[in-house]
């Protein structure tokens, strides 16, 4: 099949309209799971087929694209997704999240601000925050149209009891606006500050649940917890070796068969512009 | 005893399809009163408790409950999050099977906590030190609270689940059958304990059971259930001292034979 056959983004236009109407009464009901009608991708789940829909459904062809995985340009996943956009939509892409008008994330939230006009796409594997404890997904949607929400905390005492404190670092749990508690995806909590009173429009899609749903600009975003265990937005507790970033979420690295490891920033374009300013870690040669 | 009934169950009805499953009940339940609700196994004891829970609706009939901020109300015609905050605040429910009633994967303690949590509980402290004071009260040892149930013994789950329900001081229990499938001395016991409870904290319930000891023991008044009908209804002592219906006579009966 040549390029040519596909229409633009990949999906036909009907989907698009379909998704986007999902995406706007997402944004309308911040934090709300909307359902729809997830197409077969020429990819497997769990390749982001949620977030890649979202994204076919918001592209324009002036939008300049960036895909990131755990915060990294140039994996497979990323690498992957950013092709088939060049290919199918032919927008231009970039790393630089200043340039990006619309980025995918799997895993992250960019260290940099974001500004109005942007878009952040996040892929999500499970958006039901209540799934842990509550199976029943006819369960689940009436706790949420009753504000029904004990069980999330139950969630987190049970971290506390067996752990000493709130263990949870992924996909932390957190209320939009005072009203529905919403999964942000597997990011670190350390990014789920970033959510909140975010100049950004934030699109979530579930390719496999068939849910989406969405941050207006701007939207309040507060992480469950408890008085006396307060929520903390922790990241190992190093500089970034490359860059000497000290507010930067940190991966660690193996650096040889010895042992010997490094921290350094998950962003990998953050990293790369703070180097190219000047700035050095430890670490760099 | 007031004069104002807590519950006031009024030509409950309850069919599935073309069969009873409870037909026309009537009663009155008064603070601080435990009933009794007795007959043989397909009567309609489950169907008519759980109607009185809401937790199936029934076909005719009201099922008023004195509330405490807006006086008598009919839960069957109420809203649904209305109904719901009654059962996780006023309302307790006891199951036969433990593990319906509990969440098997949550510790003892967040078990107890839930109920807390979901009235707004947001010290974990708080929390923690109640579920340790209910633990006790309900004679499972503190050193347990963070143990998942499914660890426990049955007798153990029943007890948790009890603290589970009474830990946010609700007026009125129902329970389906609360030592149904348990051991005799592990019955005697916790029925000591239930005792205790509905004594110490002025508790008001409906209880079903097609075990005698059960209600004499608990019971203060007592209904008789026959094919989906109340057949008889009376101080628990005299009912069964005195059986009137020559079903409550047969019932009484045949528990003396065993
Ligand atoms: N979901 C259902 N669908 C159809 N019939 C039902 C259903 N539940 C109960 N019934 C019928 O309604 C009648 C009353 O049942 P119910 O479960 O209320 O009796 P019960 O007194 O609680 O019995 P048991 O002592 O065995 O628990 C029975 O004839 C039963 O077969
Ligand atoms: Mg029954």
């Amino acid at each position: 099949m040549t390029e040519q056959a596909y229409n633009f983004a990949y999906l036909d236009e009907q989907t698009k309209r379909m998704i986007r109407r999902a995406i706007l009464k997402g944004l309308a009901i911040p934090g709300y799971q909307v359902p729809f009608a997830s197409r077969e991708m020429p990819m497997p789940y769990g390749w982001g087929t949620g977030g890649v829909q979202v994204s076919a459904a918001v592209l324009c062809p002036e939008d300049r694209m960036k895909v990131i995985d755990q915060g990294a340009d140039d994996t497979t996943n990323a690498v992957s997704i950013r092709s088939f956009f060049e290919r199918t939509a032919g927008v231009e892409t970039t790393t630089s999240t200043a340039e990006a008008s619309v980025i995918q994330t799997r895993h992250r939230v960019p260290e940099m601000a974001l500004s109005e006009g942007q878009i952040l796409v996040y892929q999500v594997p499970i958006p039901e925050p209540l799934r842990f404890l509550e199976p029943r997904e006819s369960e689940t949607r009436k706790m949420h149209s009753l504000e029904e929400y004990g069980l999330m905390h139950v969630k987190l005492y049970e971290d506390i009891a067996r752990h000493g404190h709130i263990a949870t670092a992924y996909a932390y749990p957190v209320k939009v606006e005072g009203r529905y508690v919403m999964d942000p995806s597997p990011i670190p909590k350390f990014d789920n500050p970033k959510l909140s009173d975010c100049a950004a429009i934030q699109l979530f899609g579930a390719g496999r649940e068939q849910r989406i749903y969405a941050l207006p600009p701007y939207t309040s975003v507060v992480s469950l917890d408890f008085e006396d265990h307060p929520f903390e937005a922790s990241k190992p507790d190093h500089p970034c070796g490359l860059c000497g970033a000290e507010d930067s979420y940190l991966d660690e690295v193996i650096m040889d068969d010895a042992g010997g490891r490094m921290f350094v920033c998950s962003d990998t374009d953050f990293c790369e512009a703070r180097r190219l300013a000047g700035h050095k870690g430890k670490d760099a040669a | 005893m007031t004069d104002q009934p807590l519950l006031s169950v009024r030509n409950i009805s309850r069919h599935y399809g073309a069969h009873i499953g409870c037909e026309d009940v009537s009663f009155d339940l008064y603070p601080g009163e435990v009933m009794g609700i007795v007959g043989e196994s397909g009567s309609g004891k489950s169907t008519l408790l759980n109607c009185m829970a809401g937790h199936l609706t029934p076909d005719r009939g009201q099922v008023v409950f004195d509330t405490r901020a807006d006086g008598p109300r009919d839960t069957v015609t109420m809203s649904e999050p209305e109904r719901r905050m009654l059962s996780r605040t006023d309302w307790a429910f006891v199951h036969q099977h433990a593990r319906d009633g509990l969440r098997m994967g949550v510790s003892a303690g967040g078990n107890v906590g839930e109920r807390l949590m979901a009235v707004g509980a947001r010290n974990y402290g708080d929390i923690r030190t109640k579920a340790t004071d209910w633990l006790g009260r309900v004679e499972i040892d503190a050193t347990r609270i963070d143990d998942r149930p499914s660890t426990f013994s049955g007798g153990m789950q029943q007890r948790l689940q009890i603290a589970r329900n009474l830990v946010t001081g609700p007026r009125l229990v129902f329970m389906d059958e609360p030592t149904g499938g348990l051991d005799v001395s592990v019955q005697a016991r916790l029925l000591d304990l239930l005792r205790g409870l509905v004594r110490d904290m002025g508790l008001s319930a409906v209880i079903v059971t097609h075990d005698l000891a059960v209600v004499r023991l608990l019971a203060d008044r007592l209904m008789v259930m026959k094919s989906g009908r109340v057949v008889e209804q009376g101080l628990t002592d005299q009912v069964l001292d005195d059986p009137q219906h020559g079903y409550t006579q047969l019932l009484v009966s045949s528990v003396l034979q065993v």
